[in-house]
């Protein structure tokens, strides 16, 4: 790896120094931080994180390499990748992917060497900002003014990582439909191992479209952004509310909730991690779950559902039910990668309700 | 779920004395449940026989007995105190082990006492073999093919079927005693033999060898409503083979992905769900590093060294959250200390690297087997942090206090390729030098990947390092620039190494990093990588940019602390430095805790106000100290490794609080000491300061052999020997110099008469002694391995007057401020000064509890300007109370293939316990039944062997004729029996090992010899017959004694037990009041 300097600069006007990895250039984002001490592929992968620079918490990224296995879509999603330390001597069997030529093959920016707990006690300290990692121009004062106006463009990030067109992956048992708002494969995945005949459909199609797949359940994915961004799929749902059952993850889950009438608002800096506890009030036990998300469901936000599901850090709404109909939705990733696999059970009742419906 | 509401009184069982496999993390754990308990409002009785202990302090638990941690005595305590539950997961394999028998036994049926957290079932699952094979299977969980012998012939015809090498352990031992990897049926053979002996329930597992797998931990908890946390896992770095115990582990995990880390974590959640775990628990699996297989190797249902590890690791309380657990809070109840907002409930995640390191005592046992494998060999432990894996274990490795602050290793750096790849292929406590060397040689990372099967990814890390050592040294002063330096910096690099390639000094390489603006930077270790803002005052230094350091407006004081365990410098140094902390705060002051070693109670985040977990080098401290700018620091708590640092921290300014450093000086050099002494008219052995072997050997002639030869500055006795012929001299000498030697080596003519010690406080002005103690064994025995008791039971008015006067006169002259530990031989009438140290010695927590006189309190007090006079505990010599108190050794011989078991002036006790009582007979038989040996086994018709040098023949006699009054059977080699016979005692005679079978070894191994005494002729070299016979004895179990004093103690103490006297539990608390009412 040769040393090229690079530089992180956020809207506020605070910067780090590092050194560049992958492509260089100019990269822009969000800024946010997770806390998975493993599982930077998965991340790097996510489309949740479509629009944002990733800061990762644990310093050594790359330690066992990458591989074509452990991806959550067919390519990296984050804008940039914000480390302390790139591993350039990857050490595990199926590594079959060298970090640094994976940077560099799929043209994402990094920046290593920066203090990242620095920039991550930033956003901690001031809330999720908007920032560009520059080779090129180390003009502060520019690049903050260029992170400020990123704020003010308003992308639909999920029509950029939805599908385009229909995605069918057989299978012999309930016929489930996935609205991809940004699915992480690992959804298709756990939904494939139980059987499912899965259908992923693209962001745009409509509830009439995915009843005449004549689906016997519905899942709406998790996905990039501000759920508020993508009116059209909460048109959708609220069209599909009742009429199949449905289970909303992450994205999905606060788009399930706005379309009964709730409301969403966005966290200071959100929750991108593999270890927060999550209680599920049905089975009285807390679990540790995966989560990635900036935004959440205000807790008053339906008469018509019941909270199941609450964050014991935080206190927001991490799941609930629909009081008539079979509608269960979570806000955290039951389809983990990366995470403890404790929640797995969601898909289960998923399954236990479409079995019954 | 809340509090039970049935719990009101607690038993807590300790984990006994420190030995190899077992040491400080108990303490910690015990004194964390004791704290949590006394949160909760619920009256605690504490058991444990181990006295240089946090946990047996009167204001740690309501009742306190350091009593023998044995089924009776527990029994006796129950009747008194009637505790309504039972702690067992805390004190160790000990505790656990006699929980076991408790419930096992029926007795905690019959004073209707609850199993607290996990129940006997559960532990009984997952700690009996065969149980727990039965659990894994249920679950589905992988587990090596195996057998549970009972016998050698099942386990040879189990080797057999799968084949060499086959890994043998022991059922319900500890630090894997006994266990062993066998290449051949021979071999098995007498591993097999060995564990099946030392396995309570007479079982050892055997399996086929997974040698070479990646070996990783999880540390997970659980509560009874089911909630499970992992708190982080842990990966060897050292592959499947070696014990965990001795190996460099990392946390968390570095070469695990998501999917493998996330597979077992599942499975370590299985694991404690399927066993119902409440509290603690760890998991260890054998990872293939080729597929996804794996197998559980090992799951201890309790709190353990790796538990402790894993606390100082993350920040994450665990044997506080265990505790809370057992007393019926569930995890989501239990509030983040660290955070203060967010709940136990949680995983802790980390943005920084750690390393643990293993102390090994083969720098004291030269001649000892350093070969590591699945039987545990270190005495204790260092963890580093760093927020890069170089760094971390750099600064792991100069926190061994080895005098290495590279990977560079002198005597290694000397070794030929040949030799190099020879020392690869072996598995020592040298390792990681030796492989970082290869790499330095050019050998290739395959070849010693294949050899060593360390992952890749260490070796490339240990590769980084090495790159940056050999660019160094290309350098110099002019041409080390900014860049260059910062990176050696963050790779973890000391100044001292930079210094000694560049050929500068250690401080020019800090002027320069002052110029170049590169200074150190603390982060804080909060369990959630920043996520959260936290409350917990715990740092580690980094040069990164980002600085968590925040000012802290009170004045305050630096303690030193001890480091890691190891002989010499036990776990009382760390007692010292928490109360001298707790002490500080009581007088109002911050507190600042600067140490390295994981399993303590001073390196919990809220003993002090602030805690640093640092190497203790200069730099290290010297970081700290610019940081905080502290009022004065405190060495004198912190055994050697603190005084080590004196001179250091005075040269930069900082003032030292107490004894001045030129005084700690002036009773270290040799010189300056004997113009004291004579100045103040107290004789010492005489004696000379030499350089040289020739020197030396001209001095010894000069005083008369025998002579006491030892380097000054010692720790322990480290290097101390008694030398009876030049040979002697000469061998010695070409062992000491194998560690470098900054001061001179001491020559002392050699009295053997009695010795006493004392431990006092100064203010200056006045002294308090709290009491005089006396060894059991004569001069010559070091201090540590003397069996001593308080008060001495034979010194005449004079001599006690003569002491007092001395410690009086030797505490004004060096301006002792604080503690200050004097050693007196009284020989031919006359008392002789052996040595001064002015600071806290290995006594101190036993003598404050003893006398109810808070040593360290009072001497903390003292050098921060209080006096004695206003403390009100007097001053002068301290009358002695109503009851004794015997110290005795403990040793981990069985741990230690290949050392002499016999005792000398170099230390080689592992740890110690007390027997307190009214009696000296009955305190003194409490002593040596808590030490392990075996004092109930008398049986009519048992035989005693003894074989002892010439010089001790005579004495021997009373002796033998104590045993044969006693029905023992007297067994002799010739020479003694001879002796024995003609003074009317029955000795038959037994051969010598080359005088042909059978002889002594075999009657040995038929198992009746129930003890052996045999003082050994000199030397300590392993071929010696005596040297074998020690060995044999030791591990055949049979309590072996190399001096007859110990004997002469111990036949006193199997007349009383033949009495059938009943021991009686004496509470700490009721030695305490009867001190007061003395007092008044």
């Amino acid at each position: 790896m040769e040393n090229k300097k690079a530089i992180l600069v956020l809207e506020d006007g605070s910067y780090f120094e590092g050194e560049a990895f992958g492509r260089t250039g100019q990269a822009h984002g969000e800024v946010v931080f997770n806390t998975c001490m493993t599982g930077y592929e998965e991340v790097l992968t996510d489309p949740s994180y479509k629009g944002q620079m990733v800061v990762m918490t644990y310093p050594l990224i790359g330690n066992y390499g990458m591989n074509e296995e452990d991806v959550e879509s067919y390519k990296p999603h984050v804008e940039g990748f914000i480390i302390k330390e790139l591993c350039d001597y990857p050490s595990n069997w199926r590594c079959t992917i060298h970090p640094v030529q994976y940077f560099e093959c799929w043209g994402i920016m990094g920046i290593h060497r920066v203090d990242t707990r620095q920039i991550t006690q930033h956003i901690r300290d001031f809330g999720s900002m908007y920032g560009v990692i520059s080779t090129e121009s180390f003009d502060v004062q520019a690049l903050a003014e260029t992170a400020r106006n990123l704020g003010t463009v308003k992308r639909d990030l999920v029509d950029m990582v939805s599908v385009k067109e229909t995605r069918h992956i057989e299978g012999p048992g309930h016929r489930v439909v996935v609205m991809d708002m940004g699915m992480k494969e690992n959804i298709a995945r756990s939904l494939v191992k139980r059987g499912c005949d899965v259908y992923v459909v693209p962001c745009h199609t409509s509830a009439k479209e995915i009843l005449d797949l004549d689906p016997e359940g519905i899942l709406i994915s998790n996905g990039p952004g501000d759920p508020q961004d993508v009116p059209y799929a909460i048109e959708a749902i609220r069209n599909l509310i009742g009429k199949k059952p449905i289970m909303g993850i992450c994205l999905g889950h606060q788009l399930l909730g706005l379309a009964l009438g709730g409301q969403t608002y966005k966290l200071k800096f959100g929750h991108h991690g593999g270890n927060h506890p999550v209680k599920d009030f049905n089975k009285g036990r807390v679990y540790i779950t995966s989560q990635n998300h900036n935004y959440a469901l205000r807790d008053n936000f339906c008469k018509q559902a019941t909270i199941t599901h609450i964050n014991l850090n935080d206190n927001t709404v991490e799941g609930f039910v629909h009081n008539e109909y079979p509608i269960i939705s979570v806000q955290y990733h039951p389809e983990v990668s990366p995470g403890p696999h404790d929640s797995a059970y969601m898909f289960d009742e998923f399954m236990d309700m479409m079995a019954s419906a | 779920m809340p509090k039970r509401d049935d719990v009101k009184k607690v038993m807590v069982i300790g984990s006994g004395p420190i030995i190899i496999g077992q040491a400080a993390e108990f303490d910690y754990a015990g004194t964390q449940a004791c704290q949590a308990l006394k949160a909760e409002g619920i009256e605690t009785v504490l058991v444990n026989s181990n006295p240089a202990t946090i946990m047996t302090d009167t204001n740690m638990a309501d009742n306190v007995y350091i009593e023998p941690l044995t089924v009776d005595m527990i029994e006796a305590i129950i009747q008194r105190e009637h505790p309504d539950s039972l702690l067992p997961t805390l004190g160790g394999q000990t505790g656990l082990n006699l929980a076991m028998e408790l419930a096992e036994k029926g007795i905690l049926d019959k004073y209707n006492i609850k199993l607290l957290g996990t129940s006997a079932q559960s532990i009984r699952k997952a700690e009996d073999r065969e149980a727990f094979r039965e659990t894994m299977k249920a679950i589905g969980e992988p587990i090596v093919d195996n057998v549970i012998a009972n016998d050698l012939d099942t386990a040879l015809t189990f080797a057999r079927k799968v084949g060499y090498p086959v890994i043998v352990r022991p059922a319900y031992t500890l630090g894997g005693t006994g266990g062993g990897i066998a290449r051949d049926e021979h071999e098995l053979r007498r591993i097999a033999s060995d564990g099946l002996r030392l396995s309570r329930v007479h079982q050892v597992i055997v399996e086929p060898s997974i040698a070479g797998w990646k070996e990783i931990e999880y540390e997970v908890m659980r509560d009874s409503n089911g909630n499970c946390i992992t708190v982080c896992n842990m990966e060897n770095i050292d592959p499947v083979g070696i014990h965990t115990g001795d190996s460099i582990v990392v946390a968390p995990s570095q070469t695990l992905s998501d999917k493998e880390y996330q597979m077992l974590r599942s499975a370590s959640i299985n694991i404690i769900n399927a066993l119902e775990i409440e509290g603690g628990c760890n998991v260890q699996f054998a990872l293939d590093p080729n597929s996804m297989d794996y197998f559980v190797i090992e799951v201890n249902p309790r709190v353990s060294r790796s538990s402790a590890l894993a606390s100082k690791a993350t920040g994450y309380p665990i044997a506080r959250v265990a505790t809370k657990i057992a007393i019926g809070y569930t995890l989501d109840e239990i509030i983040n200390s660290v955070t203060g907002k967010t709940y136990a409930c949680f995983e802790p995640t980390l943005d920084y690297v750690v390393t643990k390191i293993p102390k090994w005592p083969f720098d004291k046992f030269v001649y000892a087997e350093k070969t590591l494998g699945t039987r545990m060999k270190a005495t204790g432990e260092v963890m580093a942090i760093s927020t890069n894996l170089e760094a971390s274990l750099l600064k792991a490795v100069r926190s061994l206090e080895l005098g290495i602050y590279s990977l560079e290793v002198d005597h290694i750096h000397r070794l030929s390729d040949e030799e190099i790849k020879s020392r690869v292929a072996e598995i020592s406590d040298e390792r990681l030098f030796v492989v970082a060397e290869a790499l330095r040689r050019g050998f290739s990372m395959e070849y010693i990947h294949d050899i060593t099967k360390i992952d890749f990814f260490f070796l490339n890390k240990i590769n980084n390092i090495v790159a940056l050592e050999e660019h160094i040294k290309t350098l110099s002063r002019d041409t080390l620039d900014k860049e260059t330096l910062l990176k050696a910096k963050r790779m973890g690099f000391a100044d001292a190494a930079i210094a000694k390639w560049l050929g500068i000094s250690e401080n020019e390489v800090r002027q320069l990093r002052k110029q170049y603006g590169i200074k150190a930077v603390f982060k804080m270790v909060d369990t959630c990588a920043a996520e959260f803002e936290a409350v917990s005052p715990y740092y580690y230094s980094t040069y990164d940019q980002g600085d968590d350091w925040r000012p802290f407006d009170k004045p305050k004081v630096v303690v030193l602390g001890s480091g890691p365990i190891r002989i010499g410098q036990g776990i009382e140094f760390d007692y010292c430095s928490v109360h001298c902390v707790w002490a500080l705060r009581e007088a109002g002051y911050g507190t600042v805790i600067i140490n390295n070693n994981p399993e303590t109670v001073s390196t919990d985040f809220d003993t002090s106000d602030r805690l640093y977990f640092e190497p203790l080098t200069a730099e290290d401290v010297a970081n700290v100290l610019e940081a905080e700018q502290p009022l004065g620091v405190v060495v004198q708590f912190g055994g050697q490794t603190a005084i080590k640092l004196t001179k250091p921290v005075a040269d930069m300014g900082m003032p030292i609080i107490g004894t001045q450093p030129l005084y700690i000086d002036m009773a270290e050099d040799r010189e300056e000491f004997d113009k004291l002494l004579n100045e103040l008219n107290i004789q010492r052995p005489a004696g000379a300061t030499v350089f040289t072997a020739q020197e030396a050997i001209d001095a010894a002639n000069k005083l008369g052999y025998p002579v006491l030869v030892r380097p000054s500055y010692v720790l322990g006795g480290q290097g101390m020997e008694i030398a009876h012929s030049d040979k002697d001299i000469e061998e010695y000498i070409g062992i000491v110099n194998r560690v470098k030697q900054e001061h001179p080596i001491l020559v002392d003519k050699y009295l053997m008469g009695k010795e006493l010690e004392i431990d006092a406080i100064c203010d200056g002005q006045d002294i308090l002694i709290p009491g005089i103690m006396e060894h059991v064994e004569r001069a010559g025995v070091h201090s540590g391995d003397s069996i001593s008791v308080y008060p001495a039971q034979n010194i005449s008015a004079k001599h006690q007057g003569i002491i007092v006067d001395y410690t009086y006169k030797l505490a004004k002259a060096l301006h002792v401020i604080g503690l200050v530990n004097i050693q007196f031989i009284v020989y031919n009438d006359d008392v002789y000064i052996i040595e001064v140290n002015p600071r806290s010695s290995r006594t101190v927590p036993y003598i404050s509890k003893v006398t109810g006189i808070p040593m360290v309190n009072l001497a903390t007090r003292a050098v921060m300007g209080e006096k004695l006079r206003d403390m009100g505990y007097g001053t002068g010599l301290h009358p002695a109370g109503e009851y004794i108190a015997v110290k005795v050794p403990v040793f981990s011989f069985d741990k230690l293939p290949d050392v002499e078991v016999g005792l000398g002036p170099e230390m080689k006790s592992t740890g110690e316990v007390l027997g307190i009582a009214k009696e000296y007979s009955e305190a003194l038989y409490k002593g040596l039944l808590a030490s392990g040996i075996k004092l109930d086994a008398v049986s009519e018709g048992g035989y005693v062997l003894m074989t002892v040098a010439d010089a001790d023949k005579y004495e021997l006699v009373e002796i033998a004729q104590a045993f044969q009054d006693m029905g023992y059977n007297i067994v002799a080699t010739a020479g003694t029996a001879h002796v024995l016979n003609a003074n009317y005692v029955a000795a038959n005679v037994v051969n010598k090992i080359n005088e042909g079978s059978p002889n002594i070894m075999d009657l040995m191994l038929e198992g009746k010899v129930k003890f052996v005494i045999n003082t050994p002729t000199k030397g300590r070299q392993p071929q010696r017959d005596g040297f074998k016979i020690r060995r044999l004895a030791v591990e055949q179990s049979i309590p072996c004694l190399t001096s007859l004093d110990t004997a002469r103690a111990l036949v006193n103490s199997l007349r009383l037990q033949r009495q059938g006297q009943k021991l009686q539990p004496v509470n700490l608390k009721d030695v305490e009041k009867a001190l007061l009412s003395g007092a008044k």
